[in-house]
């Protein structure tokens, strides 16, 4: 199989050539699967951002190349917008991006932009509500009478609605409560099912992370600090908490218990699977 | 310090929107000295609860005293915020000024103080929160956790008695959170600061002296955190998902082993497994 | 990217011209206007550079930051200097355009007329840069105090510009996020008529209003939180104090324009 997406070398550097100058992200190197689910993390001001927005071509890299499908997206002849259809994009807080008389123009954004038969628009606009679990009734009020939950179901629908086969998000579920992260959680699970697509996740939440994807990115100033399963980046408790990252309280308690000489593995992180190792290791069991 | 008593409110009907209850008969009591969290899941009623706190909202039904002062009365308005100070979610939102020192002085000039007296107040909040080599910065260059530190100071110089946080931390990074979670509580150890934390992160309760759970617009939930944090299907039950560390206990238990449920912190709780194993 | 725009940005510094009594300062910029306009011959338009250059120095403001700062009004400038150059009536130079001529005097009247135009833009974003806006509203509020009496809102205009003021980088930002939330749906700002391209605008500007309303709203209840009842009985952290040297730096900029003036009525 060939990645659907591919970083080469990028380098960003912002307002070159003046005193403001700053390189966010350097030398990145990445490559994501079809129908992978990556979690990107770090702190603010890592990079990840800047990153990100290079998956879809609104930021230009400075050097380096973005592929998509195999094909440089800043190749000549290129045309970018098709790009942005391709690799779905939701920012952090997206319900400030809603601006139409009714929920469903607004989904119906996107796939306007993308010059679909109305019918085919009205489709997605019905299947994309569907998946962030907006009742249909809700559909022709003005997106402004919604509530703060259902706004943002909104605008993530209308990314969902263009129906990209990458869909990246950037702190989806930030200010959500327990709920709200869970339910933010399986509307991207249905998602990823039903078009077989590839989810990219930026989180500040370890254990949301740790529940969820199946790789792990670590930005940490400009570059890749660590990338792989989760149980392996989990383990590595200490040099995570080196360059002031959490790590998932199971995690943290799992490298505690090895300290202590209770050989629970290095490759739990979540609370179930550290329950279950401990319960084998009680009944004498082996794992 | 702060009494609720019997409070209902409803938000008045608007466009599109039916009138709603947010709280159905509150009964609070915050002491002096205090450090309460309050929890509960979007739409509990527990922000409406804290704007009840300095006056931003009256109560529809029942009373809210500061003081002894009952917060309906407008003659004491000024008196009641400057009691109880208010930090809100957004960190835009609340800073007035172009400066961060001229928006720490922003209340005490609204309330008269005499410009010498501010200086020191100024100069005395940003050192407390730790910005004070940052008092001639601008706030739009400053980080979350920074311009929240800033908003604390700005409440800090009018010389409080309560801190209300609502939902202060919702919208920063995990090194945001910290700072001001550690701000907060050097204030409130160190000036006796009565501190109100208005969460839905668990975790920043732990620390608290008390913490109150709500839902549907009333108490559902009233205690030390440990004794919150170790009833785990209650709080499932109210939206809510107890700290890792209660989780794990709490499976452990439930598959019938013997464990202290109330070891919250990592290593108290790594301490209690070992223990169950023999080890 | 809209963040690059230094229009009318503070340099902190502490300068001998930061650290003048912000309503001197906004007093001298008027004064230095005066002089500029009275301006006529060669010789005036020179000690009017002097002093411009006296006081750029003494900011200490790098140069660049001020030819960054024309970089916005280039257009303006550059087109009243060709209109200047074509419409002026007088004796015909060389070239031709649109079947008219440049003249003499209209060379001189287009070097005039940008001089006067650049050396403006310089003298105000001095005062933008040297002082920040927070101690310009003041000063804006001291100087118009007098017009309290009748009834004129001058705390209020003064709170209400220190607010703006304040918000105008956050709401840059926010444009530049929700234009960039708007790309990322395919909306399409560089291509179409100019009824398309203007319309494509409504994506930004709804969402834009909006969040600026739940600003000003929750800042209003933040504000009230902090005791904020209107102007009276307010004290201040600054209170602004004229210095004798703060009255010399005035008397030395009076001094321009009844220079210049005087140049002018001698034919200097």
């Amino acid at each position: 199989m060939n990645p659907i997406l591919e970083i080469q070398q990028l380098t960003h550097t912002y307002s070159a050539g003046t005193p403001f100058q700053r390189t966010a992200v350097e030398g990145v190197d990445l490559s994501v699967m079809p129908g992978e689910c990556v979690g990107i993390i770090g702190h603010t001001g890592s990079g990840k951002s800047t990153l990100i927005q290079h998956f879809n071509g609104l930021l230009k890299p400075t050097s380096g190349r973005v592929l998509v499908d195999g094909r440089d997206i800043w190749a000549k002849g290129g045309d970018i917008r098709s790009v942005r259809f391709r690799v779905g994009l939701v920012f952090q807080y997206p319900e400030y991006q809603l601006f139409e008389e009714t929920v469903a123009q607004d989904i119906a954004f996107g796939p306007k932009n993308m010059g679909l038969a109305a019918d085919e628009v009205a489709r997605r606009v019905r299947d994309a509500a569907a998946v962030v679990g907006l009742d249909e009734s809700l559909l022709s009020q003005s997106p402004f009478a919604l509530s703060g939950g259902q706004k943002r179901r909104a605008a993530i629908a209308g990314v969902m609605a263009m129906e990209p086969d990458v869909l990246v998000l950037d702190e989806p579920s930030a200010g959500l409560d327990p709920r709200g992260r869970q339910e933010m959680m399986a509307m991207l699970g249905r998602y990823r099912q039903q078009r077989r697509a590839t989810v990219i996740l930026v989180s500040h939440s370890m254990e949301e992370i740790a529940a969820n994807v199946d790789r792990v990115i670590v930005m940490n100033q400009a570059k890749v600090f660590m990338d792989g399963a989760p149980r392996e980046v989990f383990s590595r408790v200490a040099e995570l908490e080196a360059v002031g990252l959490d790590v998932p309280q199971s995690a943290r308690i799992a490298a505690l218990l090895r300290d202590r000489g209770i050989p629970v593995g290095d490759d739990v992180y979540t609370v179930d699977a550290l329950a279950r190792r401990l319960l084998a290791l009680k009944g004498g069991g082996v794992c | 310090m702060i009494q609720c008593k019997d409070v209902t409110f409803t938000y008045p009907a608007q466009e599109g929107r039916e009138a709603q209850a947010a709280l159905e008969g509150v009964n609070l009591t915050i002491e002096k000295g205090s450090f309460v969290a309050v929890l509960g899941h979007n739409g509990s009623g527990k922000s409406t609860l804290a704007k009840h706190m300095n006056a931003v909202l009256l109560p529809s039904g029942g009373t809210v005293t500061v003081d002894g002062m009952d917060t309906r009365d407008e003659a004491l308005l000024l008196e009641i915020r400057r009691r109880v100070g208010m930090v809100f979610q957004n960190p835009d939102n609340q800073i007035v000024a172009n400066v961060v020192e001229e928006d720490v002085a922003f209340a005490p000039e609204n309330l008269g103080v005499p410009t010498a007296e501010i200086r020191r107040r100024v100069d005395d909040a940003l050192r407390a929160v730790g910005m004070a080599d940052f008092a001639r910065h601008a706030p739009h260059l400053l980080s979350g956790g920074q311009k929240q530190r800033v908003a604390i100071a700005g409440i800090i110089a009018m010389a409080p008695e309560v801190i209300v946080l609502d939902e202060a931390t919702a919208m920063l990074d995990p090194v945001g959170r910290r700072e001001v979670l550690a701000t907060i509580h050097k204030l409130h150890r160190e000036q006796g600061i009565t501190v109100v934390l208005i969460t839905h992160h668990m975790d920043e309760a732990l620390e608290a002296d008390r913490v109150v759970v709500m839902d549907g617009g009333a108490i559902a939930m009233d205690g030390a955190p440990r004794e919150i944090f170790t009833q785990v299907e209650r709080l499932h039950s109210l939206g809510l998902a107890a700290p890792d560390t209660a989780e794990l206990l709490h499976l452990l238990r439930s598959a019938g082993a013997q464990m202290p449920p109330d070891a919250m912190t990592a290593a108290e709780c790594a301490d209690a497994i070992a223990n169950w194993l023999g080890k | 990217m809209l963040k690059d725009i230094t229009l009318g940005q503070f340099f902190p510094g502490d300068t001998f011209l930061h650290r003048l009594d912000p309503r001197i300062k906004l007093v001298c910029v008027v004064l230095y206007i005066v002089a500029l306009f009275n301006a006529a011959s060669p010789l005036t338009y020179g000690v009017m550079f002097l002093a411009l250059a006296v006081a750029v120095t003494l900011s200490r403001v790098p140069l660049r930051a001020l030819t960054r700062g024309l970089k916005a009004v280039y257009i303006i400038v550059l087109f009243t200097a060709v209109m200047n150059l074509f419409f002026t009536p007088g004796t015909a130079l060389g070239a031709t355009w649109l079947g008219r001529h440049i003249t003499a005097e209209g060379v001189r009247a287009a070097v005039a007329m940008v001089l006067r135009i650049v050396m403006l833009i310089t003298g105000t974003f001095l005062l933008t840069y040297t002082t920040s806006p927070i101690s310009l509203t003041d000063a804006l509020e001291s100087l118009l105090r007098p017009l309290k009496k009748l009834r004129f809102p001058v705390h209020e205009l003064a709170m209400m510009m220190s607010i703006a003021l304040r918000f105008i980088p956050t709401l840059i930002e926010e444009t530049d996020k929700i234009i960039s939330a708007q790309k990322a749906r395919g909306a399409d700002f560089e291509s179409g008529s100019l009824l398309r391209r203007a319309r494509a605008l409504v994506p930004i500007l709804v969402p834009l209003f909006i969040s600026a309303f739940r600003r000003a709203d929750e800042l209003a209840t933040a504000m009230e939180c902090r005791c904020y009842h209107g102007g009276q009985g307010r004290t201040a952290l600054h209170v602004l104090r004229c210095r004798a040297v703060d009255w010399a730096v005035l008397a030395l900029c009076a001094l321009l324009p009844a220079a210049v003036i005087t140049m002018k009525i001698l034919g200097l």
